[in-house]
């Protein structure tokens, strides 16, 4: 038959309308790849990939460090080695010990340098390349809201790692973001009852904040704490990030009237700006007829360390401490120094956590789908990873617990025996209004890569 | 007038700093004619002699104490420092005096590092373009960095001061200006040390036969060689000064800022503008625009300027050497011919 003979007969159209329909109505899961991708990064072998983009050059490349260490304890623990950690304690869990939903853990690492332009492009080749499904980790705000953003439009799950920036969840929140680490709203809340008390109501302070995201979310949280409680601010100052030396920045403190410093810096700075500080004997001073006083609000044990004598003495919050003595921070300090011969850091913690809230999400979803996962994690109450009863908020994806007010140990009993837990705030007293902050989740991605 | 007397002190401390590494910079361009990018990672490894010395004064016996266990479940470890259950008194004396003593080591340590440096890597480059000097010096700068960065972590590790300058001394009360103008004893101290190795280095390149010899080689290399002095020889020895420069500044200044393997790069570019602003190979311009630049930085940072000009301090120091440089193209103190080929 030549193409010059094809004729469409009745006959003819009824056989290809039966064929065609056969095939449509033929259930997908019988095509081979025919759900080439539901979702981005879909796992489709035996294994589950994930993507640790952490400091690993850079300023924060210590405490980078140990934040791997948790991811890589956190993955041993999902597939069911070692002494499965807050495995244990975590309630309600859907965690079985086999990986997530029968999958074997796998893992990816990206160095985000502290840059964001940086973690944008080890996170971005993470999923584009390696296949991760989920990003976490991570120690600077700029470099979270960076990632978070990146992650909503590549259509995977954000589990942020230290970041402590309002913005977070606030006016820079995506719905494929969440963050299980406190603000500095909440830091200023926990702290200015506790600043109250020990230093009264009529006090006058100067703040030093380090010229990003994180830093003018930290002063005016302070701010807000401080001044609703009577006390003055002289002057807020900013100085440039890594600016190393300060003494420039803390002399003028000396002749301002203020009897309070609060250094809004994390990191080297803070380490600088409190050695520094104290160098210029502020903490013998007498202003006002009292005591001149620092005020860290952000305090970390790592940076601690290398801040020495320095932090004798002073308040600040944690996310968390190794020396809190519930059974899940037990089990998770008795995990991790076993394996690593140290305490974890307050970074550490928030990473293991998340890796864990991630996997449990999952289980209870019974998807790895992001539209599943946010699903699960939105709103869900749970117990028995180091912060006691904590919620994540459906509304901004932050997680509400209670936070530690600390100060520096005036007599440490080891090298890591750095802060004190002087006051548990608990949750209600840190908690405010989600639209407070601003900001829009906006809706989940959940497309193909 | 307390502030503006605080921000001179501020200026004079960092100007120092500036100057001790300018100075090494333009001893190492003004007799070898290279511009030497690792000068910065010299000021950081100096400053990790003496992180280095102090870990080793503190080496400490451990002992398990089996009837105490850490949280972790191991048992608790015991600490006891060699050098105080060896040397007693004098042993908890070096401790503390362990940053002014570690000068001792810095010495000739830095010595080696430079003389090293220049007969291994930089005596290959003296014939290239600055431009190939500054990528294999600034590539041995990042080399060393990673080195350090490896065996020292990545975060600051602070130094004491001796307890006897640990406080601040009460500068008010010797002018009879009140009692608010304190100033940290060891920044007193630095910058006494600073202007000390400044006048060393002018007095020994001066008034001794060696740097009569190299002043004479900066001024006309082929002239000395052709009198049979073997002035290489000289100049490797002076490149062995400046790195020997750049490490005691970076050694005396660990308990003013504590040392991470970054803090050479910090100091580094800054340095490099003072070496302009003061004329590429003019000692004397190097020492003065460290200085100057110091002060400058220091008063920028005031709040009462901030307020007028924000963001002044962040740019002063970039600001004057674009002025300097075109009102005086050789910069303060620069010289005919140097760099202008």
């Amino acid at each position: 038959m030549s193409i010059n003979d094809f004729k469409l007969d009745r006959r003819l159209l009824m056989k290809s309308g039966l064929i065609g329909g056969a095939a449509l109505a033929t259930p997908m899961h019988f095509i081979k790849d025919a759900h080439a991708e539901d979702f981005c990064n879909m796992p489709k072998g035996k294994s589950v990939t994930l993507g640790f983009n952490v400091p690993q050059t850079g300023a924060y490349a210590d405490e980078g460090a140990d934040e791997l260490r948790a991811f890589k304890l956190a993955v041993k623990h999902l597939n069911g080695e070692g002494d499965g950690g807050m495995i244990n304690t975590f309630k309600p869990s859907s965690l079985k010990g086999n990986g997530i939903l029968g999958k074997k853990v796998e893992f990816v690492t990206g160095d985000t340098q502290t840059k964001s332009d940086a973690a944008r492009a080890s996170a971005k080749r993470m999923i584009e390349k390696d296949g991760a499904i989920m990003i976490s980790g991570g120690s600077s705000s700029g470099v979270a809201i960076a990632v978070q953003g990146l992650c909503q439009e590549a259509g995977v799950i954000f589990m942020a790692g230290l970041t402590h920036s309002n913005d977070t969840t606030g006016k820079d929140k995506r719905a494929n973001g969440f963050r299980h680490f406190f603000n500095t709203h909440m830091s200023g809340a926990a702290l200015g009852p506790v600043l109250e008390k020990e230093y009264g109501k009529d006090r006058k302070a100067y703040h030093l904040t380090a010229d990003y995201t994180w830093g003018w979310s930290q002063e005016k949280s302070m701010r807000q704490a401080t001044e609703s409680r009577g006390w003055k601010t002289v002057a807020a100052v900013k100085t440039p990030v890594g600016a190393g030396d300060f003494s420039q920045y803390i002399t003028p403190v000396l002749n301002s009237g203020a009897d309070v410093l609060i250094l809004n810096h994390y990191g080297k700075d803070m380490v600088n700006s409190l050695t520094q500080a104290v160098q210029f004997g502020l903490r013998d001073k007498q202003v006002n007829g009292k005591n001149f006083e620092i005020v860290v609000p952000l305090f970390s044990r790592l940076m601690a360390q290398g801040a020495g004598d320095a932090i004798k003495g002073i308040f600040g919050s944690t996310n968390w401490n190794w020396s809190l003595k519930d059974a899940a921070s037990q089990a998770f300090v008795k995990s991790f120094g076993a394996e690593y011969g140290a305490p974890p850091s307050m970074a550490a913690h928030t990473c293991y956590v998340q890796t864990l809230l991630y996997a449990n999400a999952c289980e209870m979803g019974g998807t790895f789908s992001p539209t599943g996962v946010v699903k699960s994690l939105e709103g869900f109450k749970f117990d028995g990873l180091g912060n006691g009863p904590t919620e994540y908020r459906a509304e901004d994806h932050q997680c509400f617990k209670d936070v530690l007010v600390v100060q520096g140990n005036e007599k440490p009993t080891s090298k890591f025996d750095l802060l004190s837990v002087v006051e548990v705030t608990p949750r209600s007293k840190v908690e405010y209004d989600a639209k407070m902050l601003g900001g829009s989740l906006g809706p989940v991605n959940a497309k193909p890569c | 007038m307390d502030a503006i007397f605080l921000q001179i002190l501020n200026g004079l401390d960092k100007g120092g700093a500036y100057a001790l590494i300018a100075l090494g910079l333009t001893l190492a361009f003004g007799t070898l004619g290279v511009v030497n990018f690792a000068h910065g990672a010299l000021f950081m490894l100096g400053a990790f002699c003496t992180v280095g010395f102090n870990k080793i004064l503190t080496l400490e016996k451990v002992a398990l104490d089996p009837t105490k266990m850490t949280a972790w479940g191991t048992p608790l470890e015991v600490r006891t420092p060699y050098v105080e259950t060896w040397f007693g008194d004098f042993g908890a004396f070096l401790v503390d005096y362990s940053v002014p003593v570690s000068l001792i080591v810095v010495i000739p340590l830095m010595l080696l590092v430079g003389i090293a440096m220049e007969r291994g890597l930089i005596r290959h480059f003296y014939k290239r373009p600055h431009a190939d000097q500054i990528l294999v010096t600034f590539g041995l700068a990042i080399v060393l960095q990673e080195l350090i960065k490896h065996y020292f972590g990545a975060n600051p590790i602070p130094q004491s001061v001796p307890e006897i300058v640990s406080g601040s001394a009460n500068i008010g009360s010797w002018f009879g200006l009140g009692d608010s103008l304190v100033y940290p004893w060891w920044r007193l101290v630095y910058f006494g040390f600073s202007a000390v190795v400044i006048f060393s280095v002018f007095a020994f390149l001066k008034f001794t036969t060696f740097g009569m010899v190299v002043r004479a080689g900066m001024f006309d290399r082929e002239q000395v060689s052709m009198l049979g002095i073997n002035i290489e020889k000289r100049f490797t020895i002076v490149f062995g000064l400046a790195a020997v420069v750049a490490g005691v500044a970076g050694a005396m200044y660990t308990p003013i800022l504590p040392p991470d393997y970054h803090i050479g790069m910090e100091f580094l570019v800054l340095s490099f503008v003072v070496v302009v602003v003061g004329g590429m190979g003019s000692l004397g311009g190097a020492v003065t625009a460290g200085f100057l630049l110091g002060i400058l930085q220091s008063f920028s940072s005031m709040n009462e300027i901030k307020s007028i000009l924000p963001g002044i301090d962040q740019i002063i120091i970039y600001l004057v050497a674009v002025v300097v440089l075109l009102a005086m193209p050789r910069g303060l103190m620069g010289r005919k011919g140097v760099m202008e080929d």
